[in-house]
């Protein structure tokens, strides 16, 4: 069973930057805004970061609160059942390629749906091995190629002892904190000013989280169209942009 | 077998609650085309307009039903196409409209509109919603004037797009962030589209909000965003990517200045462009629609 408190320390280990997934590689378009001179500084990353938020992560803690709750609905059904019936493990693997599918059809972009998977594989490779679970096994089963980041994110936050506002709101912090990093490397900026506009978007990431979980209905799946898909067309640009650029050095 | 005709706003009078029109039904006053007084505002107004085809004889499309709806108007212009006239400006703060569209098995339609709708304040938010099915071996080419949001207005479009698995499409919608030298509006669009039930593509576009306002994740100093979308059969050989394993040589992707046509995880390419103006982003969008082609040819590797 697991402890209502255990959220919030696996909140942080899941939103830790150090957590051994390979999110430090990604830039969230920040560095082809920046080689094309749409980020010059702070104030264009303010807006980068304000607007970023309120589309692609938006989409990210809905997806990932719908995740964690399809993720813990059936670790309970594990954990009441010693055997999994092969037909309950089939309904599972449905279920989360059905959800894999809602975030293909929110991610038009095709170099962001690889980003998304490339991203999904490394954390579920990590995940695995820290909160080992059946759970985990069925959804890495199901979606071989990895599933989209959100996705993993939500269902290891399940595995984890995370509530789905909480899976919500690492999403969320993951869609601004790494390019605010990685802004921080490229321009050279203050890294504190920078993570000054991070505190004051936080009243905005509690807000996300919020509206990502509105929309979800108790791990039904007939939910899930209806969940937001916020899309921003100058990130769906950056991203061809960037996968076209030889010299990145950013993966994403 | 004859048509049912019906175009031009016809009398004033509250719409019964059944609107089905039985074919056959010619050269009598057309029936049931309404405005309604809502509960929103005075003189506020709520419209449905239907468009059906049906298969003729020889193959052909026949349109069985033509239901206009003030503003909603629409007008036959051509052996399998429909221009929606618009009757009156609009829509204004408190209108609801809505057009729903049925494509038949094997049927052919295009739909257009002779001018921009400028959508005005009100006292209420206003809603456009675009029901369309597109039937087995059918094919839809909807590509209306661009949607104006005049400064002050709260509005909300919603398309609900429903594809059989062969049928083939062709949707813009083009969204221009207020009149010449205005601030916009504010804007919510959701559009959500379904290959035999399965989901295709979903987007929402929030326009006029201090979140997205000037981001350069969103639309940057962009006045007008707009989107194509293609999709069928043709688009089908690429519904599978070969995701994970980077391609033997590098992927050249059909992009440029201010448009990306991106091909779906479905059978269908999305073209996104952003422009200052409407003129460039039309221009921009039908760049991006030659490249749909040019992938639904096979001739741009895509990934």
């Amino acid at each position: 069973m697991r402890e209502r408190s255990a959220g919030e320390a696996a909140l942080l280990l899941l939103a830790d930057s150090r957590l051994p997934a390979g999110g430090h590689a990604h830039s969230g378009g920040v560095e082809e805004a920046i080689r094309l001179g749409t980020i010059t500084g702070r104030d264009d990353l303010a807006g980068f970061l304000r607007g970023r938020l309120a589309t692609a992560g938006l989409v990210a803690a809905a997806l990932a609160a719908a995740a964690c709750e399809l993720g813990a609905a059936l670790a309970d059904v594990e954990d009441m059942e010693e055997d999994v019936e092969e037909e309950d493990a089939d309904d599972a693997c449905r279920l989360w390629r059905r959800l894999d599918a809602e975030a293909d059809a929110r991610t038009a972009s095709p170099a962001l749906r690889e980003t998304a998977r490339t991203q999904g594989r490394l954390l579920i490779r990590t995940a695995r091995r820290i909160w080992p679970s059946a759970m985990l096994d069925t959804l890495a089963r199901a979606v071989p190629d990895g599933a989209h980041h959100p996705v993993v994110l939500g269902a290891t936050a399940a595995v984890a002892g995370c509530e789905p506002r909480q899976a919500a709101l690492a999403a969320a912090h993951g869609s601004v904190a790494a390019p605010a990093t990685a802004a921080v490397r490229l321009l050279g900026l203050d890294p504190v000013a920078v993570h000054g506009l991070l505190a004051a978007l936080a009243p905005d990431l509690d807000g996300t989280a919020h509206a990502a979980c509105a929309s979800l209905g108790g791990a039904r799946s007939v939910e899930w169209p209806g969940l937001p898909a916020h899309a921003a067309p100058a990130l769906d640009l950056l991203a061809e942009g960037h996968r076209r650029n030889p010299l990145r050095l950013f993966v994403s | 077998m004859s048509d049912t005709w019906q175009t031009g706003p016809g009398p004033r009078r509250k719409r019964p609650d059944h609107m089905t029109i039985v074919s056959g039904m010619t050269g009598t006053a057309p029936p049931t085309a309404g405005t309604v007084m809502s509960a929103t505002g005075a003189g506020a107004i709520t419209a449905r307009a239907v468009i059906r085809t049906a298969a003729g004889p020889g193959g052909t499309t026949r349109l069985e039903t033509l239901l206009s709806d003030p503003p909603l108007t629409l007008r036959r212009t051509g052996p399998a196409r429909v221009h929606l006239v618009g009757s009156g400006a609009g829509p204004l703060g408190g209108d609801h409209l809505t057009l729903d569209v049925d494509i038949a098995p094997g049927t052919a339609l295009e739909i257009r509109s002779v001018a921009a709708m400028l959508v005005l304040p009100g006292p209420a938010d206003s809603t456009m919603t675009v029901n369309a099915r597109v039937g087995a071996g059918a094919s839809l080419r909807y590509s209306p004037e661009p949607t104006v949001l005049a400064a002050g207005c709260t509005h909300r479009l919603t398309v609900r797009l429903s594809l059989a698995a062969d049928a083939e499409v062709f949707w813009r919608e083009e969204i221009i962030f207020g009149r010449h030298g205005e601030r916009p509006g504010r804007g919510h669009s959701r559009f959500d589209v379904t290959v035999a039930d399965r989901p295709l593509l979903r987007q929402d576009l929030v326009v006029g909000r201090p979140s997205v306002e000037g981001s350069p994740a969103v639309y940057g100093h962009a006045r007008c965003v707009g989107s194509s979308l293609v999709a069928g059969p043709r688009w089908s050989a690429r519904a599978v990517p070969a995701i994970g394993n980077d391609p033997p040589t590098a992927p050249v992707q059909a992009s440029g200045d201010g448009w990306t046509a991106l091909p779906l995880a479905g059978p269908g390419v999305l073209v996104s462009a952003l422009a200052p103006d409407a003129v460039e982003l039309r221009a921009r969008l039908t760049r991006g629609e030659e490249a749909a082609e040019r992938i639904a040819a096979g001739r741009i590797v895509a990934w």
